[in-house]
């Protein structure tokens, strides 16, 4: 590591400012929702956040799911190899 | 206009590049499909092209919207893999590629099953070349699995051509019931090359290992060929939009265990194929034009991350997400490139994923699929997590790697441009695709309420990610195999082999005592008679019988001189 320049998100700053765009974005698209007034096909979209909440919560469960069968399903590099 | 079988421009192609050197052969391989495309729009609308062979009229060639789609499409890629190729092109890679193009523009063109079957097999031969190509161990012993799977696909696809000649059926390209043997083995034949679950392990086992080049157009080619083949076959086949929920869910968790960036990309192409899949079991005009558009924007945006990828691996020479990192500070054009890949597979607005996988959510919800609508939507999501932000994130930014490689080959840059440009200009402009669909599109894909719920989905998919990165929940990325459906034949089965084998040398050892005996003891009588000494053998008994001739001898002689007087 010889490379003494600083890069983009080498700065804790623009870091933090890509989270926060995030953050707003996330808070826009849910003031937008209550002033939508949504055509639906189907009586879950309908209610308020559905698709945030969907998303953040299939989110967590995919990881903590893969995470829960790492042990039955993983195993060391090489194993088929002997 | 004249025209000519598109597969015929590319096996001219092959041929004039496995004869020509150096630049000129450079040259014919990127001109090939230039050319091809000029014969394809001469192609448009022409009267099929048969052949007589064996006493079968083959119909080569037989245009359709949905064949002209996927011809454009696979002309585009082939192209795009072939300018990818000019960092490093061999001879091997030009000619496997070409020779593979000419087998899809075959089998998309064929315009009945038999000789569908003969490009159907010209896919695995020639493309495993591309396996070969990497040079090391590993990759031969992968491209020899996926021969062997190949190659079942296109015994299957035989065993069920047969038992419709016997059947006394047609053998013309209409769509099928899945009813009786013919129809099954040529759904299992096609599920094989389409990653049906539990046949899909050669994806994942294969396209990590081939060459650079080699992954990106064999995960554009193969299984699309097969989308294709099911589209013209098996649509509305209810069965289809079980196994296509099915394909785009199970992946996923494999995709967030893997290592292996290629690997990752692999299981999420199974994902993929999985919406296309769904949107034709559901058969509605809306749903197959849903899985046809995807099909295209999903060959462009595969294609785009696989050549990020492969430009990682060409420059780092490492692949796993544990030993990358921070590569944004020296291959920006590469992170730019693989984020845009990134959106189009996620289906962010303005990309191309968001244009053409909702077509197939809203065909599902229509059809009163709500349990399939869910698994697509929370496959969305997945879709996120490994292809939208662990390949961009882990590969590019994410902790330092400390390494600082140069930016990717300018042939690489430019090859991803391309598809680059794609991906925005679908995604911008869907018209262009919805208009070479199959079927007349009325889909609206930007209104405000789905610009609205798609971000809502995707934007929080991602905070949650945040959340899990900043309270490190987030899982460490660690190398290791991930036993798949593949573990039965690279582990019980080589162990069951030599475990039948112990036991029946088990069985078979007493046997073969009991035989040595028997023979041992037929040796002994054989001596016993007819060795030295030995009955049959013994002296006086060959002496005593030429006795006993001489004396009968003389006997009849002398009778008979006694009756002359």
């Amino acid at each position: 590591m010889n490379d003494k320049k600083t890069y983009l998100f080498d700065k804790p700053r623009n870091v933090k400012l890509v989270i926060w765009t995030l953050v707003l974005a996330c808070a826009g698209t849910l003031i937008a929702d209550v002033f939508a007034h949504r055509h639906v096909d189907h009586p879950w979209e309908s209610m308020f956040g559905f698709y945030a909440a969907f998303g953040f919560g299939a989110y967590a469960l995919l990881v903590l799911v893969s995470e829960g069968i790492r042990f039955l399903v993983q195993r060391r590099e090489g194993y088929y190899d002997d | 206009m004249i025209s000519v079988a598109p597969f015929l421009i590319f096996l001219v192609g092959a041929a004039l590049a496995m004869v020509a050197r150096g630049r000129l052969r450079d040259v014919i391989a990127v001109a090939t499909p230039v050319v091809g495309a000029i014969n394809l729009w001469a192609l448009d609308g022409s009267a099929p092209m048969t052949v007589m062979l064996f006493g079968h009229g083959l119909i080569l060639v037989e245009v359709d919207r949905l064949s002209m789609l996927f011809g454009w499409l696979f002309h585009l890629a082939v192209f795009v893999a072939l300018v990818y190729n000019l960092y490093r092109p061999t001879k091997l890679e030009q000619v496997s590629i070409l020779t593979y193009g000419a087998s899809t523009m075959g089998a998309i063109f064929a315009g009945d099953l038999l000789t569908l079957l003969l490009f159907w097999e010209g896919l695995g031969l020639t493309s495993v070349f591309l396996v070969l190509a990497r040079g090391t161990l590993r990759a031969e012993r992968a491209a020899v699995r996926y021969l062997m799977l190949q190659v079942l696909s296109g015994v299957l696809l035989m065993c069920g051509i047969i038992v419709l000649i016997n059947q006394g059926r047609s053998l013309a390209i209409t769509p099928l019931e899945l009813e009786g043997l013919a129809a099954w083995l040529i759904f299992l034949s096609l599920g094989i090359k389409a990653g049906f679950p539990l046949l899909h392990n050669w994806i994942t086992d294969t396209y990590p290992e081939a060459t650079e080049t080699g992954t990106v157009i064999m995960s554009a080619l193969t299984t699309k060929t097969s989308i294709y083949c099911l589209a013209s076959l098996f649509p509305g086949t209810e069965l289809l939009i079980y196994i296509g929920a099915t394909m785009t869910v199970f992946p996923i968790f494999y995709a967030v265990l893997e290592d292996d960036l290629r690997r990752v990309l692999s299981y999420s192409l199974i994902n993929q194929l999985g919406f296309m899949i769904t949107g034709i079991g559901i058969g509605t005009e809306l749903a197959i034009n849903g899985a046809v558009a995807h099909a295209f924007a999903h060959v462009m945006y595969k294609s785009l991350l696989f050549m990020s990828m492969g430009a990682v691996l060409y420059r780092t020479g490492k692949i796993g997400a544990s030993e990358l990192g921070g590569l944004y500070r020296t291959m920006p054009k590469t992170t730019i490139m693989c984020i845009i890949g990134a959106a189009s597979i996620s289906a962010f607005p303005l990309f191309s994923g968001f244009v053409s996988k909702a077509m197939v959510m809203s065909a599902a919800l229509q059809g009163g699929y709500d349990w399939v609508w869910l698994a697509l939507l929370f496959a969305s999501a997945g879709v996120l997590h490994h292809a939208g932000i662990k390949i961009p994130f882990f590969a590019f930014f994410g902790h330092d790697s400390g390494q600082r490689p140069k930016e990717a080959p300018k042939p690489m840059l430019i090859a991803m441009f391309i598809a680059s440009v794609m991906c925005i200009g679908i995604g911008i402009f869907p018209g262009l695709l919805y208009d070479m669909l199959p079927y007349p599109v009325t889909y609206e894909p930007y209104t405000f309420e789905h610009v609205l719920t798609q971000l809502q989905l995707l934007l929080f998919a991602a905070l949650c990610f945040v959340v899990l990165r900043v309270t490190k929940l987030e899982p460490h990325e660690r190398p290791g195999v991930n036993l798949d459906i593949e573990w039965t034949y690279r582990w019980l089965l080589p162990r069951a082999g030599r475990c039948g084998y112990a036991i029946l040398e088990r069985i078979i050892h007493p046997l073969r005592q009991l035989s040595q005996i028997g023979m041992q003891s037929s040796v002994w009588l054989v001596k016993l008679w007819h060795g030295p000494g030995g009955l049959f053998a013994r002296d006086p008994l060959i002496s005593s019988a030429s006795l006993a001739v001489v004396v009968i001898f003389t006997l009849v002689l002398l009778i008979d001189l006694i009756q002359g007087f």
